[in-house]
């Protein structure tokens, strides 16, 4: 948990959103701490680009938005993966899984 | 599905910004809740829980900012502060808003005015089917003169030429309907059986010509516009079929052309007929058609030319080898570029003088911008320290500027319909497609696009200069000091106004000149007090010479009994009046030579008809009431003509024939008259009476000289010739200084024009060179003051100020004498008697500028020197 967090590289914040999304739906803080959850602390998001991000993706249709009722009577808005969504999630995997294996390649071969 | 998604959600956040705002809230204090409890759970107390929260969240204002600045409408909403803005900021100025608002609305109100007026003339194609393949075919002259068509050309080109479809030819056909109550004429032409096909427009009801209508004493058919359906017939369903009189004969309409159809060729034509060519006597050559075809597809008009120049000059030298000129040249011209050559120069003269206009107009609210813009600098200062960057100021001064142009092109439009309007009930008969002339969308887009271009091209200098400044002086000085940068491009806007100022005038000096030399122009003959109108003798029963003859001597004497008649005279053909006919004369002594006959102008009057116009006689006797039928043949000449033939030998006693037989004593010189126009001095004329002309007339203009007002006079002498003949229609009733006027009507729509330009020039520029001056001394009150306080006197003070706009106008004078030289070649045609150079125009525009320079110059000048240093110094 000592291991410096980094914030979420640059254009990955969507993936990142869509994947924590596919699992179940959630809201905007429990979206963050899972990231970080998951990363084990590597990537910290930044909440204001988080919330941004959720406009630009529902707007984009990935995305549907929810209010739902808090138990202490707040409103809190619950995100879920569209059909759109998931097809994005793959495409966006497989891009990310090219570029990454493209990469390792390239340290390896310096190696 | 996303882009729709990114609509509604925009719309909805523009439309209930509150609800969108509680969302952001709701969202981000959920999301601190969260944190919060988070932190809580991991053993923190809730105070300092809450802090890390905070802390992670990085400020929850800000994060609320950054979301909601999210999405396209946030666009949206900056403009419109941007405007609402603006628009407080003009409403707290009105005198300048007013103003402004005003320039731009009369500078693009006239100029969409004018383009409205011109776009259908110049730039439209013509309203037919593929209008770029309806082409004129002309004649060319040796001199490079055009020739009207001819029907054995037309019978020859049609016969052979390739790169035509169909050839048409068309004349101009007045026919009388007859056996109603009043009698009434029609504007019509008549036309070859492929006319209609040539335009590519067949009728909407009936059906078109066939070659088997045009021939000579074909079947009487007629084909009516939708206009003349309407109005004489009522819209009647069945109307092809039916027949009516013309000319006491009966046509059949065939068919009814479509409701849009617009006749460029003759625009005022209501009916058709076919031409049913009579090719007797040699008739087949006379020059009185007009030819037009349509161009088979992928022909260009070059081509087109070149076959037709070859074919054309083929065909004279077979058929008519006695007169055959090697020099004759053919050409093919498209018809909108036929129809239109005579105004072009004066329309892109009067858009060219309307551009001047708005320019200058610009100029000006350029120059109140910037004048409003130093006033403002401790306001720009003011926002660039609270955070503004150069390039939020820019947008917010365009906005500003493009607001103004709106309002002012939206007042503009408004200027524009009444403007077209204006123009339509001022343009010059003769101006073809006046009917098509109207603001419809083309028009519109041309407006909205100059108010768009003037708002950035006004906005652009005065909100780069505002951006250029430096907060912390304009902070400190408040809006009083100058920058060099200012002083220099007011400078530029002044000399730039002075020298477009100086090119319209000119223009329009120019014409004035003109117009003023062309009404001084010896018509030859004494206009006051006549009263003239054309008087016909058609149909069956002035078949016969004899009853036209009788007809018309009734007709004299009757009118000669009028009460306030003076004199009353015939004549075949009227100065000015538009009649142009004219006949070789052939003198007696040039028979035998080469030297073909002389074109002159054939008078055929009444014995007394030179005496009653007041042309003077230089030599010999006048007509008189003996050279009747049977006498011998006599003839006057007119003075150009006994010069050009006679060189200064005596005429009187010799011969001359008009085209042929009989042969004319000359027995008089009478002096000139101009024919044509005021403008074309060609006046050479041959003046025999009715009655030793081989035929008699059928239409001839009746000269009354009244006692006092001419126009008083008209239904008196209508009513006397009805009592001879009330089947006889009269038309073209005038006095004959009405017709002297309006051969000047091209001329004076274009002067009108120009002054009325040169005069809101004149006004702009002034007021733009006060406004620059003032402004200037304004700015250097202070300068002024301690210069007052070292001692410098009232009368250096007024020089200082003068001879800066006195240097300026020298400049933009300079500029400007070399723009107008350039320009007034575009409107040499348009002058006459007046050099385009014309020294006493340009020394006297040069001399108007000055005074209104120092008139502008002198008045802030005044208010400088009485600037007290005291006053000002103290107020720093």
């Amino acid at each position: 948990m000592n291991e410096p967090s980094t914030d979420v590289i640059q254009g990955t914040l969507d993936m990142l959103i869509l994947k924590t999304l596919s699992l179940q739906p959630m809201h905007g803080f429990g979206i963050a701490r899972r990231i970080e959850q998951i990363s084990r602390g590597v990537f910290k998001v930044n909440p204001g680009s988080l919330l941004t991000a959720f406009q630009r993706l529902e707007r984009a249709g990935w995305l549907d938005a929810e209010w739902r009722q808090t138990d202490n009577s707040r409103r809190a808005k619950f995100y879920s993966l569209t059909r759109s969504g998931h097809k994005r999630l793959d495409a966006e995997k497989t891009d990310w899984q090219r570029r990454t294996a493209a990469v390792a390649r390239l340290l390896r071969a310096e190696g | 599905m996303s882009l729709w998604r990114q609509l509604t959600r925009g719309l909805r956040v523009l439309t209930n910004r509150a609800d969108a705002d509680r969302d952001v809230n709701d969202e981000v204090e959920h999301y601190l809740e969260q944190a919060t409890a988070a932190g809580i759970a991991r053993g923190l107390t809730s105070e300092e829980a809450r802090r890390a929260a905070r802390i992670e969240l990085g400020g929850p204002t800000a994060v609320r900012q950054q979301v909601r600045a999210y999405g396209w409408e946030n666009l949206v909403g900056t403009v419109l502060a941007d405007l609402r803005y603006a628009a407080r900021r003009l409403h707290t100025a009105p005198g300048f808003t007013a103003i402004t608002v005003l320039t731009l609305a009369l500078g693009i109100g006239g100029t969409t005015a004018i383009f409205s007026a011109v776009n259908p003339i110049l730039f439209q194609a013509l309203p037919y089917p593929d209008a770029g393949r309806v082409a004129s075919i002309l004649e060319l002259g040796t001199d490079g003169s055009q020739n009207a068509g001819t029907f054995g050309m037309y019978r020859g080109l049609a016969a052979g030429a390739r790169s035509f479809g169909a050839i048409a030819v068309l004349r101009i056909w007045q026919p009388i309907l007859t056996g109603q109550d009043q009698p009434e004429r029609f504007e019509g032409q008549r036309v070859s059986a492929s006319y209609f096909g040539v335009l590519g427009v067949p009728p909407a009801q009936g059906r078109d010509f066939q070659e088997s209508d045009d021939r000579l004493n074909g079947p009487n058919v007629v084909i009516l516009s939708d206009a003349l359906w309407r109005r004489r017939f009522g819209a009647a369903r069945g109307i092809v079929g039916r027949q009516f009189a013309l000319n006491d004969n009966s046509y059949s309409v065939i068919g009814v052309m479509p409701a849009g159809f617009e006749n460029v060729l003759a625009p005022s034509a209501e009916l058709w007929a076919p031409l049913q060519y009579d090719m007797s006597e040699g008739r087949a050559w006379g020059h009185h058609l007009h030819t037009v075809g349509r161009l088979r597809a992928g022909v260009t008009q070059d081509q087109a030319s070149g076959e037709i120049d070859a074919l054309g000059r083929a065909v004279l030298a077979e058929q008519r080898p006695e007169t055959y000129d090697p020099e004759t040249r053919f050409a093919v011209t498209a018809l909108r570029d036929d129809l239109t050559r005579g105004v072009k120069p004066a329309l892109f003269a009067i858009m060219g003088g309307m551009m001047l206009v708005l320019l200058i107009a610009c100029v000006n609210v350029t120059n109140l911008l910037l004048a409003r813009g130093v006033q403002r600098r401790g306001e720009f200062a003011l926002r660039a320290s609270l955070g503004a960057g150069s390039g939020r100021l820019i947008r917010q001064l365009l906005t500003e500027s493009l607001l103004l142009s709106v309002v002012g092109g939206a007042a503009g439009m408004a200027i524009a319909v009444l403007g077209v309007r204006a123009l339509v009930a001022l343009s010059p008969p003769g101006l073809p497609r006046v009917g098509a002339i109207q603001v419809d969308g083309a028009v519109f887009a041309f407006g909205l696009a100059i108010t768009a271009l003037i708002g950035l091209a006004v906005g652009l200098v005065p909100a780069l200069q505002a951006a250029r400044g430096d907060p912390h002086q304009d902070l400190k000085h408040g809006a009083r000091r100058a920058t060099g940068g200012h002083h220099r491009t007011r400078g530029v806007l002044v000399v730039a106004e002075v020298a477009l100022a100086l090119m319209l005038l000119v223009g329009s000096g120019l014409l004035l000149r003109s117009l003023q030399r062309l009404f001084a122009v010896e018509v030859g003959f004494d206009a006051s007090r006549l009263l003239t109108m054309q008087v016909m003798a058609s149909g069956r029963r002035f078949d016969s010479d004899s009853s036209r003859y009788r007809f018309f001597d009734q007709t004299l004497e009757a009118v000669r009994q009028v009460p306030g008649v003076v004199a009353a005279a015939l004549t075949g053909q009227l100065p000015l009046s538009g009649d142009l006919d004219e006949y070789g004369a052939i003198f007696e002594t040039e028979l035998g030579r080469p030297a073909p006959g002389y074109s002159a102008f054939r008078y055929a009057v009444s014995p007394g008809y030179p005496e009653m116009m007041g042309i003077p006689l230089r030599r010999g006797r006048m007509l008189n009431s003996q050279d009747r039928a049977g006498a011998p043949p006599v003839a006057l000449i007119s003075e150009s003509l006994a010069r050009v033939k006679f060189q200064g030998a005596d005429p009187i006693g010799q011969l001359v024939r008009m085209g042929g037989d009989p042969a004319y004593t000359i027995v008089g010189v009478v002096g000139d008259v101009r024919q044509a126009s005021l403008a074309l001095s060609k006046s050479e004329a041959v003046y025999i009476t009715t009655s030793q002309w081989h035929r008699a007339e059928n239409a001839m203009s009746l000269v009354v000289r009244a006692r006092g007002d001419a126009a008083a006079l008209a239904p008196a002498v209508r009513q006397a010739v009805g009592s001879v003949d009330k089947d006889q229609p009269v038309m073209r009733v005038a006095t004959l200084e009405d017709l002297l006027t309006s051969t000047a009507a091209e001329r004076r729509f274009s002067m009108i024009l120009f002054t009325a330009f040169a005069l809101a020039a004149l006004i702009l520029s002034s007021a733009g060179i006060y406004g620059v001056l003032s402004g200037s001394v304004a700015e250097r009150t202070r300068e002024i003051g301690v210069r007052a306080a070292l001692g410098a006197s009232r009368g250096e003070i007024l020089a200082l100020v003068v001879r800066r706009g006195i240097k300026l106008t020298l400049v933009g004078v300079v500029i400007g004498v070399v723009g107008a030289v350039a320009a007034s070649q575009i409107i040499v045609t348009l002058l006459f008697g007046v050099s385009r150079l014309d020294p006493v125009t340009y020394f006297g525009v040069i001399a108007l500028l000055f005074g209104v320079a120092a008139i502008a110059s002198w008045m802030p000048a005044w208010r400088a020197a009485r600037i007290d240093p005291a006053i000002t110094l103290r107020a720093e």
